[in-house]
């Protein structure tokens, strides 16, 4: 009796403890011990991985370290930054130029790394432009954006800006179908069915510079285009794009773009598209885009406004492009590192497709067709599928893959991670993500070569996860190492937002490439001051040039009178250091732009209008030496009719009191 | 008795969920910027300073062609803190500095100042009094050989 009781209390207690150990998982139970041995990078040490994350709504892209979660740098692509004075420079402000003007913002969602033979090459990274659609480039010599090229015929350029295999094409296809720009878009709305049509772009990209061009579009029935793949290996040539709202609804799709059972995903044969081009079946038609470039020789960035586009009918041109049922409005389209297998995630589906891609190859030389979308060839779905996985999860959004045969899947309503099998589509762990996880990155995890020691979940909600900070949380990032066989979640960071896609290489593909100056014998800017010796101000009509030099520490000039009330001034500062990490920043009091942060050997131009008569301290903004605080100027400002003359100067230390 | 013990350890092994407390030895990353200042300071030469260059040979008359060229590179590198006079401006003037230096330390110091800076007796005073660092200007070989050699013309070498 007493023998039992005694049981009795030691398994109420052991119970008690395990439900208290068991319980759902939260932020201090859900990490084991060794998660800090895994994520700490030691002071002075560097991390293994760059993550390039997007920006989201902030429309730049975020670079952080890896495994530490570190952020490195914010590379301002489509938005202002007045801390880099990117858009406020003379000589950036055309890298914003698009055919409705300058657009200072924007909402970069994807970022793509460009490739060679399906594998990561580290030379550039491209992001897209979801609200005026455009697609940037990203050096990674200098982690600046290097070209933004504009998309005419679209709207929300969501399933962008993925690549083929050699990078020969970045894609951009449309999310919201519109009349073409070449056509009259002032029509009813709910003409949509006739007149709205859905544009997919195809970007050339030059092997050696990456230079940009739209080398053609396939016009397309309008349907939302939402992501997007290049097939690789024995699926190179052919381009993959999921769709939803085949019902063509224009008003309410939460409810009237989710009847059908079946969306699809799109198959196009993009070599055959090359053929058609090469055999003038392209029809010329008549846009307005920007194309924009910065030179790194001239410091300087031009936009071009281009006129005519390539268009191609997947209509009229029957063996294009080709649809895929996919049950309940796919949003991921993912292509395996072989090439054989497309994963489609149906968001509002509870089941994941996994198509083969020999299987569509023999569908359409059987033609095992189910009639036609819109002129569009349906593949029957029994016809393209490998298999399903089965009750993998709720809300499947995107898949990423190790190159080990396994894929993962995101699941948003259920917020976790999926690992499964891709042979026998069996699921083999889940990680639950804190939470509502979109987006997830492995890195190479698109490509032919997965490095796949880490899988990042980019989240859509944080709520209790960091120290609250008002309404809006900080935006979420979770690191999971992946190198086991049950993932483990060993770090939180938080990003600049929203997260979106990001790509992860290994570090030292990019770390060792890096520009570390500009040589300043080489800086071909026409306001260049190469030494002391060229710094001058030269007056033309009510322009003011003022070509000055920055050097620890001080400009030359750094005083300067004669300038008058409706004057406009432009500071030309050309950065005369040669050294690594030593930038020269330049303000004046009243500027209604932003400042300078000038490069070594770069020359940068803040454009000036003084608003009032009198005296305007200039300095530099970014500490530069121990006389970093004596690096200062003034520049007087006269009214308009004053006689007071021109003169600049450095180092005058004559007094001069008695002069007005 | 005892087995109830033991029942009880065992619940609360099962109660630990597979939680890992593993503790393993912190690994050091490998190192990415290997130190070079460990060197003992007596390897260290004040008169031919540090780098790569040992000799350099003078002619006994001035090379005007090169003397030009390291002129030209002066007024784009060097003339913003450097006056060709003894006149201190950011940095020390240059009147007299071939024959205050031998010319492989002057060489070795114009293109990589900062382990000099770092280890030089007489530029650290130099410091102390300017309190900015030379900067690394990135001159080529043949750009410091030419500046040397207008250094030198500054000093009357005819």
């Amino acid at each position: 009796m007493k023998k039992n009781t005694i049981l009795a209390v030691a398994l109420a207690i052991s119970s008690m403890v395990i439900l208290n150990a068991c319980k759902p998982k939260n932020a201090s139970n859900a990490v084991s011990g060794d998660a800090a041995e895994k994520t700490y990078v030691a002071p002075g040490k560097y991390d293994t991985y760059y993550n390039f994350v997007s920006g989201g709504f902030s429309g730049q892209m975020s670079v952080y370290g890896l495994p530490s979660g570190r952020l490195l740098r914010v590379i301002p692509v489509f938005s202002v930054d007045p801390e880099k004075s990117w858009g406020y420079s003379e000589e950036t402000k055309p890298m914003l130029n698009t055919s409705h003007g300058m657009v200072p913002w924007d909402d970069l969602h994807h970022t793509e790394l460009s490739q060679t033979n399906g594998e990561i090459d580290g030379r550039w990274v491209f992001g897209n432009a979801n609200n005026t659609p455009r697609v940037a480039r990203i050096d990674l010599k200098s982690f600046r954006t290097a070209e933004i090229i504009e998309l005419p015929n679209s709207a929300g350029n969501h399933s962008s800006p993925f690549i083929t295999e050699n990078t020969e094409y970045v894609v951009a296809g449309t999310r919201f179908s519109v009349p073409g720009d070449n056509s009259n878009g002032d029509v009813p709305i709910n003409s949509y069915k006739e007149n709205f049509k859905g544009h997919l772009s195809f970007i050339g990209v030059d092997k050696v510079t990456g230079k940009m061009n739209l080398s053609f579009q396939i016009r397309c029935p309008g349907v939302n285009f939402d992501l997007s793949h290049a097939g690789k290996g024995k699926s190179h040539g052919w381009f993959f794009f999921s769709c939803y709202n085949t019902e063509q609804a224009n008003t309410l799709l939460e409810v009237n773009a989710s009847q059908k059972d079946k969306d699809f995903i799109m198959a196009v044969n993009w070599k055959k598209a090359e053929e058609y081009i090469k055999a003038g079946k392209g029809k010329t038609e008549s846009v307005k885009y920007a194309h924009n470039t910065y030179n790194e020789s001239t410091h300087t960035a031009t936009s071009e406004i281009i006129n005519t586009v390539l268009v191609l009918d997947a209509k009229e041109l029957k063996d294009i492009c080709y649809m895929i049922p996919c049950p309940k409005s796919p949003h991921g389209c993912d292509v395996d590192p072989t090439g054989e297998f497309i994963v489609g995630s149906g968001k509002l589906a509870a089941i994941i497709p996994v198509f083969s891609f020999d299987k569509i190859q023999s569908a359409i030389a059987n033609k095992s067709f189910d009639g036609a979308y819109d002129g569009i060839p349906v593949i029957k779905y029994e016809a393209a599928l490998y298999g399903e996985v089965k009750k993998p999860g709720l809300g499947p959004l995107h898949t990423e893959f190790d190159g080990k045969g396994n894929a993962y899947t995101s699941f948003f309503v259920s917020s976790e991670v999926v690992k499964w099998n891709i042979k026998d589509l069996k699921v083999l762990d889940r990680a639950s993500t804190f939470y509502s996880v979109g987006h997830i990155c492995i890195p190479g995890g698109d490509s032919k070569k997965p490095s796949a020691k880490y899988l990042i979940a980019y989240n859509k909600i944080t709520k209790d996860r960091y120290l609250p900070t008002g309404p809006e949380l900080a935006q979420s990032a979770q690191l999971f190492d992946i190198s086991g066989d049950k993932m483990q979640l060993i770090l939180d960071f938080p990003t600049i937002g929203e997260p979106h896609y990001a790509q992860a290489v290994p570090a030292d593909l990019i770390s060792k490439n890096q520009t570390k100056i500009f040589k300043i014998d080489d800086n071909k800017h026409k306001y260049v001051a190469k030494g002391e010796k060229e710094s001058k101000v030269v007056r033309d009509g009510n322009k003011v040039h003022v070509y000055m030099t920055s050097i620890r520490s001080h400009f030359s000039p750094d005083n300067i009178e004669g300038i008058k009330m409706g004057d406009e001034v432009y500071f030309h500062v050309t950065n005369l250091e040669q050294d690594w990490d030593v930038p020269h920043g330049f303000a004046i009091k009243g500027a209604n732009n932003a400042e300078l942060l000038i490069m070594p050997g770069e020359t940068s131009t803040l454009k000036w209008t003084p608003d009032r008569v009198g005296m305007f301290p200039m300095y530099c903004t970014d500490f530069c030496s121990a006389l970093h605080q004596e690096m200062q100027g003034y520049v007087r400002v006269s009214p308009k009719r004053s006689l007071v003359p021109l003169t600049y100067s450095l180092g005058n230390t004559t007094s001069n009191s008695k002069v007005k | 008795m005892r087995k109830i013990f033991t029942l009880i350890a065992m619940c609360l092994v099962l109660a630990s969920c597979g939680g890992s407390n593993k503790q393993t030895e912190a690994t050091e990353n490998e190192s990415n910027n290997e130190s070079t200042e460990n060197k003992e300071v007596s390897d260290y030469d004040p008169k031919r300073g540090e780098g790569k260059f040992s000799n350099v040979a003078l002619s006994a008359t001035l090379d005007q062609t090169m003397a030009t060229d390291g002129e030209a590179v002066y007024g784009v590198k060097c003339s913003s803190c450097h006056k060709t006079t003894d006149e201190k401006l950011v940095g020390p003037g240059w009147n007299g500095v071939t024959i205050r230096r031998q010319p492989q330390w002057i060489m070795n110091f114009i293109t990589n100042p900062d382990p000099m800076i770092n280890k030089d007796p007489e530029v650290q005073a130099q410091l102390e009094i300017c309190l900015v660092r030379m900067p690394n200007q990135g001159l080529t070989d043949d750009e410091a050989r030419h500046i040397l050699e207008f250094m030198r013309k500054i000093d009357g070498v005819k």
